[in-house]
């Protein structure tokens, strides 16, 4: 989105380790909000609140209000770029419910009896805008298929090792060819990092192999913070073993959750919505339930159900109708091919067996509105530097982000960011760069290359990914989060000796995979490091000694910064608020509350 | 109850993996290479690769990413049919050796990785991307459902190349745009609200074009995606022939499947 939208007034490129096609967006599933109000009255208002609310309110509130304001001018962006969403009768968009978007209930009384209608104050609204379940690939295919329009510039399977940073300003890359190892320098004036995320630093993740945290490592060591990466997100309903996700449009179009007692345990931990509460209470609610022994038979998993019949019975269905399989199958065709494909389960028929899974980092590379890179507590920009996607951390997302907003924030903010990335590279000529930029990647590369075999260097990457999932996962303690703080330092330094067994310079694919191992220990050390420091509970970070949320302490972004080799170092950046002039009384607009759904 | 998950025998097994091994940089021509593996019956095909590389041999390369069957990366033979080798499970496979190879007709470059620039160079030339040059409403074009369910099947390709790398007619002709830059075709020409489609069936009618299809049907059966290949090249011949472009019914012949 934003090489589509600089490449309108200056020349870009992409550089890329994958084909464009391959990216992680591709694999998004069930929608894209926006407040288009196609089938019930919405606005971006509403939308903005359950974005703030649903981060647990660590969300910067003028960033929500511009992703929620313009989310709906993007989504008509992509129609109109011949994004092919799925339609309603009139030929509008189609839209279906997801968790956590909600709107004023209109007959909501507060003194109406507890569990009915009128008691809750918010109901679920279809917002989400969809092409099936494939969402991801439509948005994905088409931003490349406009790209190849316009004649964007494409280095595809070109690895980025380092950014050239020159008196605290980004001029440049490098990167290796994969397929001839040959080192190339990018040199730029203006850079913008959009390497999604970091979910492969957990042993049960939804990510692609790729999500290595690419850009945040590099960032990182060139002495950039990173911004709440203590919040990351499980989701619920992820195949049971292998973390596929199976999206939260299952519940959006009236899927359920049982347990082993065959209980729709939701019921419990969010009365009010129930299985479309918002990511985070689900996952720590699935956690629960196993913990308790309600597992099914006992085991480490629940069952997602969306067989026609059970979402008949609990009316769960997006407008209260009957619905029959054949609408299932229509809504959800990929979900169900991925469960009949790895499960061997036809969920027409049968529940689905899942766990949650590690889906999304809500922190990252910290920026501006325009996808500025900040270095500091003062929202100081690091000049020439952009990022946006997963990769940043806006915040948008603040401790939890909602289903669909990452499609949402990469379109609003890939925009944003392309637009502010070409206008500084328009009104500037190139920096010069300094010799040999090349020399640090060359020198690491070298040692990889000359160094013997020690280990297999998947052993240390099982050691980080299961010391993350248990003792940096769903729930935290400062005994489990100490351990992996010891864990990581001890994997960092037989990392260091690690050689790889291919020499060759040609797909010298295992190469690579060593080199972004590097980046996930970098990452996981910072956000074992942020994770010790909060000591509170909030949106994705649960911590089992520190259960509330401590909004006198707490209620700020953490930054960490790398500090030596092994070491880290915390600042904090307030929260951005909204205030607003009522009856000649300055208050906030979005006030704090108990986060209950 | 038990899940039907639990109730599949995961099949352990040790598999024979014969894979086709080529380095430039040592190699004068491809090799065969066999390992031996360990695998569960829910271990995917890719899984198995994994393994090799990972426990065996780190000289061997190959493309993934995503491992569930959306980002087109895996493509490769296996056991001689093309597929996604993130998409067929052990306990699938019929026999105890497992051959892998490189996707035909696009040069190898290492292992199981080809070039993938001629594929995408025929993708390209079909214009894939849509064409409409009047100015849009402030909200979105309307389309009724039946038009958009018109080109469904064809927005599903992830561009792994699994057809294109299966027609015989390819195989002969590298010139040949292939199954998949047609059913990218399909997908715009189809659309109620594209205006590209005379130039695009002026591309496809071109001697390299929709022509050199045989109806082999292997596209179809090599499809990840289940796309309907086969027919959805025919009915872009039909459209040339017929020059009736009718965007609200879907075909009343369906060819296949």
């Amino acid at each position: 989105m934003a090489a589509l939208e600089s490449s309108r007034r200056v020349g870009t490129a992409v550089v890329s380790k994958l084909y464009p096609t391959r990216s992680h967006t591709g694999a998004a599933q069930g929608g894209i909000a926006a407040a288009l109000a196609n089938l019930e009255d919405d606005s971006w208002e509403n939308h903005a609140y359950d974005t703030i609310k649903g981060g647990d309110f660590l969300v910067d509130q003028t960033a929500a209000e511009v992703l929620c304001r313009e989310a709906v001018e993007c989504i008509y962006d992509l129609e109109h770029m011949g994004l092919p969403f799925d339609r309603t009768a009139d030929g509008r968009i189609s839209q279906r419910r997801f968790g956590g978007h909600t709107k004023p209930n209109p007959i909501y009384d507060k003194n109406a009896a507890p569990g009915t209608e009128a008691a809750k104050p918010r109901i679920p609204v279809m917002r989400a805008c969809h092409a099936a379940d494939r969402t991801g690939h439509m948005i994905l295919q088409t931003l490349y298929q406009q790209c190849i329009k316009q004649g964007v510039t494409f280095f595809d399977e070109f690895h980025m090792l380092d950014l050239i940073m020159v008196d605290g300003e980004a001029r440049g890359i490098v990167a290796i060819e994969i397929a001839t190892g040959q080192f190339h320098t990018f040199h730029a004036k203006s850079i913008l990092l959009a390497t999604g995320g970091f979910g492969r630093m957990f042993k049960v993740s939804s990510n692609a192999y790729a999500l290595t945290g690419d850009g945040p490592a590099i960032a990182y060591r060139h002495g950039l913070p990173l911004e709440d990466l203590e919040f990351y997100q499980f989701h619920p309903t992820g195949i049971y073993r292998l973390g596929i996700l199976l999206s939260e449009a299952c519940r959006g179009d009236g899927g359920v959750m049982f347990n082993g007692k065959g209980e729709r345990f939701m019921e419990k931990y969010a009365p009010n919505l129930k299985d479309l509460a918002s990511r985070d209470v689900c996952s720590r609610s699935i956690y629960q339930e196993v913990r308790a022994g309600n597992g099914i038979g006992g085991k480490d998993y629940v069952y997602l159900d969306i067989r026609a019949e059970t979402i008949n019975k609990y009316k769960t269905s997006p407008t209260g109708e009957t619905v029959d399989s054949a609408w299932v199958e229509k809504r959800l065709p990929d979900i169900i091919e991925f469960a009949r494909t790895y499960l061997g389960v036809d969920p027409i028929r049968e529940p689905m067996p899942i766990q949650p899974t590690a889906h999304y980092g809500m922190g990252g590379i910290p920026t501006d509105i325009h996808g500025r890179v900040i270095r500091d507590s003062h929202d100081t920009p690091v000049p020439g530097l952009y990022s946006a996607g997963e990769s940043a951390c806006v915040s948008v997302h603040g401790a939890n982000r909602l289903g669909t907003n990452s499609l949402v924030d990469l379109v609003v903010f890939g925009r944003r960011s392309g637009r502010a990335m070409a206008e500084y590279a328009a009104g500037r000529k190139f920096e010069p760069l300094p010799p040999h930029p090349e020399t640090p990647a060359k020198t690491m590369i070298d040692g990889l290359l000359s160094r013997s075999r020690t280990e297999p260097w998947v052993r240390i990457r099982d050691e980080m990914q299961t010391s993350m999932m248990d003792d940096c996962g769903v729930y935290r303690t400062e005994e489990t989060l100490t351990r992996a703080r010891d864990v990581l330092i001890k994997l960092k330094d037989r990392y260091r000796n690690l050689g790889v067994q291919d020499k060759g310079t040609v797909y010298n694919t295992g190469l690579l995979e060593v080199i972004e191992l590097g980046c996930l220990l970098d990452i996981a050390q910072a956000t074992v490091a942020s994770a010790l420091a909060r000591q509170e509970s909030r949106g994705g970070h649960s911590r089992e000694d520190f259960p509330d949320r401590d909004d006198r302490q707490f209620f700020k972004h953490s930054l960490v910064y790398r500090d030596g080799e092994n070491g880290t170092r915390m600042d904090y950046k307030d929260v951005d608020i909204i205030t607003v002039e009522k009856d000649g009384r300055v208050t906030t607009k979005y006030p704090l509350e108990v986060r209950k759904y | 109850m038990l899940s039907q998950a639990e109730l599949i025998d995961p099949q352990a097994r040790t598999l024979t993996v014969r894979i086709k091994r080529y380095n430039p940089e040592v190699d004068e021509k491809p090799h065969w290479e066999e390992y031996k593996v360990e695998a569960d019956g829910h271990d995917r095909v890719l899984d198995v690769i994994q393994k090799v590389k990972w426990e065996q041999d780190d000289t061997l390369s190959l493309r993934r990413s995503c491992a569930h069957g959306v980002c087109g990366s895996d493509a490769m033979r296996i056991n001689g049919s093309n597929g996604l080798a993130c998409k067929i499970l052990v306990k699938n496979l019929r026999s105890d050796t497992l051959t892998l190879e490189p996707i035909l007709g696009l040069p190898v470059l290492k292992d199981l990785i080809v070039d993938m620039k001629p594929f995408f160079d025929h993708y390209k030339s079909v214009m894939p991307f849509l064409v409409n040059d009047e100015q849009p409403p402030t909200a979105e074009r309307l389309q009724s459902p039946a038009e958009r369910a018109r080109f469904d099947e064809s927005t599903k390709c992830i561009l792994c190349a699994c057809c294109t790398t299966a027609c015989p007619p390819f195989w002969g002709d590298r010139k040949y745009v292939g199954p998949a830059a047609i059913v990218n075709a399909h997908r715009f020409i189809f659309d109620s609200r594209d205006r590209g489609a005379a130039e695009r069936l002026e591309i496809l009618n071109d001697a390299e074009g929709v022509w050199r299809c045989r109806t082999v049907f292997n596209c179809t059966s090599a499809c990840p995606r289940d796309i309907k290949v086969t027919q959805t090249i025919s009915e872009v011949k039909r459209l040339l022939m017929t020059g009736n472009i009718d965007l609200d019914t879907a075909p009343s012949v369906v060819i296949g499947n």
